[in-house]
């Protein structure tokens, strides 16, 4: 719909719970509908975390891929409250 | 697509959930778990309360706030026996150790978590009743606190949401 989508990568490696997840929310904040949030995580719980957070905010998990030491986690900003 | 997608989760979603965290213990591994579940369950779009009673007041009282401990006495858990626990430094000892693996784990400290959760929609209640047995005005209170309730309220905020007790 929009040709404005941005795409952004926030870097919350080294943190843990609730790091990635707060760093998550606050980009799902200031993004706009169909804006991609690249998370990186080294927290083991964070594909889960994300994975949940998606689910009941009723945003889309594009994917987690395994990059060399973390996990690269993509979210699609389908819904904004 | 995902237009449609999202209308419809909107309708269906019309009601908010709550959760309310009830803090009693005064103590820096009590306060962290309270914190780190309200705001991870407020940035997940629930209505958050804490209701701060008893020892709980300490984690949101200006002037014990920022020097939360732990103890090691009374903690099986520690990995120490408990009788070395009463030596005295060994809370100092263990309450190092545990601030010094938070901040290596960039959790933000208790004031910053307070802040945290503020900023992400958290309702902070204090008790009536223990600020009155302690002695404790709403004046030596963080700012962050947003009212001064009793156990009516509490459970009134509660209801038909999650309840936990730490």
């Amino acid at each position: 719909m929009s040709t404005t989508e941005q795409r952004k990568v926030i870097d919350s490696r080294g943190s843990f719970c609730p790091g990635p997840i707060t760093d998550l929310f606050k980009a799902y904040r200031s993004a706009q509908l169909g804006d991609v949030i690249e998370l990186l995580a080294t927290d083991p719980a964070a594909k889960a975390d994300v994975t949940a957070w998606t689910q009941k905010s009723g945003n889309e998990l594009v994917g987690i891929v395994d990059e060399q030491g973390y996990a690269r986690i993509t979210v699609r900003v389908t819904k904004k409250r | 697509m995902s237009q449609v997608t999202s209308l419809r989760t909107e309708e269906e979603e019309e009601q908010t959930e709550r959760m309310l965290i009830i803090l009693s213990k005064g103590s820096m591994d009590m306060a962290y778990p309270a914190l780190m579940i309200a705001t991870t369950a407020a940035t997940m779009g629930k209505e958050v309360h804490m209701f701060f009673t008893f020892w709980g007041l300490q984690a949101v009282s200006k002037k014990s706030v920022g020097s939360l401990k732990v103890s090691p006495v009374g903690n099986p858990g520690m990995p120490m026996p408990n009788i070395l626990g009463m030596i005295p430094g060994m809370t100092a000892m263990a309450t190092r150790m545990m601030g010094g693996k938070m901040k290596k784990a960039k959790v933000p400290s208790i004031p910053d978590m307070l802040k945290m959760a503020k900023d992400l929609g958290v309702k902070l209640h204090a008790c009536s009743t223990t600020m009155e047995v302690m002695g404790v005005s709403r004046e030596a209170l963080v700012d962050e606190i947003d009212d001064v309730v009793g156990a009516a309220t509490m459970v009134s905020l509660g209801e038909g949401g999650q309840t936990i007790f730490i």
